[in-house]
């Protein structure tokens, strides 16, 4: 009973990063921009937040959680604010090949945060030195009260705000998206570019705008495994699959932010379900490890059996858009 | 519109074209295709702009910028390809991208629409998703779209070339309605019996110049095709007479039908002889693509039959073969779509490479031979006077009237038998025109039997020896084009059942 309720209470800690990255994603993608550069950006997202929070211990004489709490945030959805926008810059305007682009955007996401990371810790007096602990503490703060409720405190109230933030941005994404008239103008730039410029919607800032928020939400993501999930410190590499998962979580939700919600904790729980069977070898534990795939998989198999037009990826994803081309 | 002018490239789409569109009247614009009707209607929508010429509104001179200026003015069009987005609802279609608060207001907007349903006698459902119309509901969303953006001029390009005819009399029904209601509606079309059962007055064009406008009560088909087609203009074209006139192609019966089921050849007979060119004529869409690629073996055919007579006396059945077995037999096809590059050559190839396209199944080697195409390419280049930085420059980045030498060149290098061209003149201007017709007058006096599909009457009349009218996927006629007159073919091509009565 016990191992049970720990492990929904990690598989939530483990489906936080994945909800925010997907969330983005799908914001991203209704604007028919295909950004795999999601791990990447959360690499951009943690190390940068990491470090404004480091220098700030540093400099300031008595750290205030809350101070290093706003500047490590400013500075997460900075960086990886940027790196979507270069990836804008690319695809949006010159026009770049999408997949190449995400793909480059990850790959140097990640040199840029184990570059920094690696050089944080030298400062620090060595791998693993880094302490950002005061401002971590802002990011880890229970809910007051609830959190001493007996078996539901433990499971839903212990966590950092960013976990229920991720949640409410759901909500919000999925109003925003289905109940506004800029988010039907958005889902219509995604659908059919050419028929939103002829309604007048403007394409290419519903484009810029939605990957650039959407990358934030990445780096919201990154943040978040840095301050709560290790405490304020950098592993070279820490991430793991953790940028992948979110975008097999947009399949998977089939573009709706709520189904990411509880999709979020299911591969969360996927994840991490090797942790809690006994008596794996390595070699099983990585079959394990890879069960959220395998559950993407199968989405992709059902939805394409069903053939429901819904469930299908924008009909413009993947695609720049050019006005003169017919 | 006074004194409109617009070129493309060095295209002279409208000359100096007048129009004058009344409220509360149905205005029909006619013409042949490519007479620039859709061009003329686009400057009125703000998808062009015109080189020169006013636009007058109530009176006021007016700019149009954009389809948002066209919008602001009332002006809403209806494209033939209509602009809706499949997935998102009727209602969703209608409001997007209009101002308006944060939240959108369904029921309102849904009761809004019903609304202006009644008013005009539509029938619509906004909460149906586009995928699951049919094309005259999506039309209706269109129109009801351009209505609820406050649209009191209306324009329908070619608005019922997608409908069946109890889907055109409740169309026109709704048009009647709103010319009645103070709209100015203005329809583009090319058939004769729509304009007289619809409009109240007509503006004829041909060749991006006003004919003429007439009340259409003063009018009869007679009179209406002999603005449409004007004059027979002798080209200068030269017309060998056929020598060793024999049976090479015989095909009975054809039907096919298009990929939504609607049958776009039907019943469709004809016969081509060595030493001879058969046009083809027809407005565009009448199931001159499809009976070319039915002979071809690229469509599957419904019922019918095609026989090849071959030199040597023997005959092949056409219809159950492959493609390429057909191709082997010397029945080559060499088709010019609008988009010139999206059938036959690949854009980014070289001409070798694309000579290769033909070739590369010869030989037993692993490796391609290369040298072969690349002494066709050549050769092309050196006959055909093709402008080219050489043989492997991409033929994408060739001139329109380069990349159709090189498609024509490629068909005619195998020695066909049956050569099938389609729109090979497309785009292109009298000097290059001329060096396809004197390339496929060279074949013709080699036996070579030529199926020719073309837009412009002109060239048909003076390059071909018959022509082989088809409308709406019938055989109309078959006439002897030194001595029919343009008309004659003009009637077969617009209205059916007169030619059948």
């Amino acid at each position: 009973m016990n191992d049970i309720l720990v492990f929904v209470q990690k598989a939530i800690a483990q489906s936080v990063p994945l909800l925010y990255g997907a969330n983005g994603e799908i914001l991203t993608q209704k604007s028919g921009n295909l950004n795999l550069g999601v791990p990447g950006m959360m690499y951009m997202g943690g190390i940068a937040g990491l470090m404004g929070a480091f220098y700030y211990e540093r400099a300031a004489a008595v750290p205030s959680p809350v101070a290093g709490m706003l500047i490590a945030l400013l500075c997460a959805l900075l960086a990886s604010g940027l790196g979507a926008l270069i990836y804008s810059l690319l695809t949006i305007t010159l026009r770049a090949d999408q997949n190449v682009t995400g793909l480059a955007l990850t790959t140097f996401g990640m040199g840029f945060g184990n570059f920094f990371g690696g050089s944080l810790s030298q400062l620090a007096g060595g791998v693993g030195q880094i302490s950002t602990a005061v401002t971590a503490s802002a990011f880890r703060a229970k809910i007051p009260w609830l959190c001493d409720l007996p078996v539901v405190g433990s499971v839903l109230f212990s966590h950092g705000f960013l976990t229920y933030f991720a949640l409410i941005s759901a909500v919000l994404l999925n109003a925003f998206l289905y109940h506004t008239r800029k988010g039907l103008s958005l889902r219509s730039v995604g659908e059919n570019p050419a028929t939103a410029d002829a309604a007048g919607v403007n394409v290419t800032l519903s484009k810029y705008l939605a990957t650039v928020v959407g990358g934030m939400f990445a780096g919201l993501g990154g943040l978040f495994f840095v301050m709560e999930y290790t405490g304020g410190t950098w592993v070279n590499n820490g991430f793991g699959d953790r940028g992948w998962l979110a975008i097999a979580l947009v399949i998977f939700a089939r573009w709706r932010p709520l189904n990411a919600v509880w999709g979020s904790v299911l591969f969360g729980g996927l994840y991490i379900l090797y942790l809690y069977i006994h008596g794996l070898d390595r070699s099983m534990q990585e079959i394990f490890k890879a069960l959220p795939y395998l559950v993407t998989l199968a989405v992709l198999v059902l939805t394409s059996l069903r053939k429901k037009r819904e469930d299908q990826p924008p009909a413009g994803l993947g695609r720049p858009y050019f006005r003169e081309e017919r | 519109m006074r004194g409109i002018t617009k070129r493309f490239g060095s295209v002279l789409a409208n000359d100096r074209v007048d129009l004058t569109v009344r409220r509360g009247e149905i205005l029909s614009v006619l013409g042949e295709n490519g007479s620039g009707k859709t061009s003329l209607m686009n400057m009125l929508a703000g998808i062009y702009f015109p080189d020169a010429g006013h636009i007058y509104l109530d009176g006021q001179e007016v700019v149009i910028r954009s389809p948002k200026d066209a919008a602001r003015l009332g002006i809403g069009m209806i494209h033939q390809h209509f602009k809706l987005v499949d997935v998102l609802t009727a209602a969703e279609n209608i409001i997007l991208g209009m101002e308006g608060g944060l939240r959108i207001d369904m029921r309102a907007v849904e009761s809004d629409i019903r609304a202006l349903s009644e008013k005009y006698g539509f029938s619509i459902e906004p909460r149906r998703k586009i995928y699951e119309m049919s094309v005259s509901q999506k039309q209706t969303v269109e129109i009801v779209k351009m209505l609820y953006r406050g649209a009191n001029i209306l324009i329908l390009d070619e608005p019922t070339a997608v409908l069946t005819p109890q889907e055109t009399r409740r169309l026109f029904d709704v048009l009647r309605n709103m010319r009645d209601q103070g709209h100015a509606v203005v329809i583009i079309t090319h058939k004769l019996d729509e304009v007289l059962s619809l409009s109240d007055r007509v503006t004829v064009l041909r060749k991006g110049r006003s004919i003429g406008t007439v009340n259409t009560c003063d009018a009869t088909v007679r009179s209406l095709t002999e603005m449409m087609v004007g004059e027979k203009i002798s080209l200068d074209i030269e017309r060998p007479e056929p020598v060793g006139r024999a049976l090479r192609l015989k095909a009975e019966g054809l039907s096919c039908v298009n990929r939504e089921g609607r049958a776009v050849l039907c019943d469709a007979s004809l016969e081509a002889y060595s030493g001879e060119i058969l046009g083809i004529a027809g407005i565009a869409g009448s199931g001159q693509k499809e009976l070319l690629e039915a002979i071809a073996g690229l469509v599957p055919v419904q019922k019918g039959r095609v026989a090849y007579v071959a030199p040597d006396g023997r005959t092949h059945e056409l219809t159950r073969m492959s493609a390429s077995k057909i191709r082997d037999l010397g029945v080559r096809l060499a088709f010019v779509p609008e988009d010139r590059l999206g059938m036959g050559l690949v854009a980014s190839m070289g001409m070798t490479g694309n000579m290769m396209l033909r070739t590369y199944r010869r030989g037993r080697s692993l490796f391609f031979e290369r040298r072969q195409p690349r002494t066709l390419a050549e050769q092309i280049v050196q006959k055909l006077q093709v402008s080219t930085p050489g043989v492997e420059w991409p033929v994408g980045r060739l001139s329109g009237g380069n990349v159709q030498k090189v498609l024509v060149g490629r068909e005619i290098a195998s020695a066909p038998q049956v050569l099938m061209v389609a729109y090979p003149v497309r785009g292109l201007d009298i000097n290059a025109s001329h060096i396809i017709y004197r390339l496929l007058n060279e074949q013709k006096r080699a036996g070579v039997a030529i199926l020719c599909v073309g837009e412009d009457l002109d060239v048909l009349l003076s390059l071909c020896d018959r022509i082989l009218v088809l409308a709406d996927g019938h055989v109309t006629g078959v006439r002897d084009a030194r001595t029919v007159s343009k008309e004659e073919i003009g009637l077969l091509m617009t209205s059916r059942k007169e030619a059948q009565a």
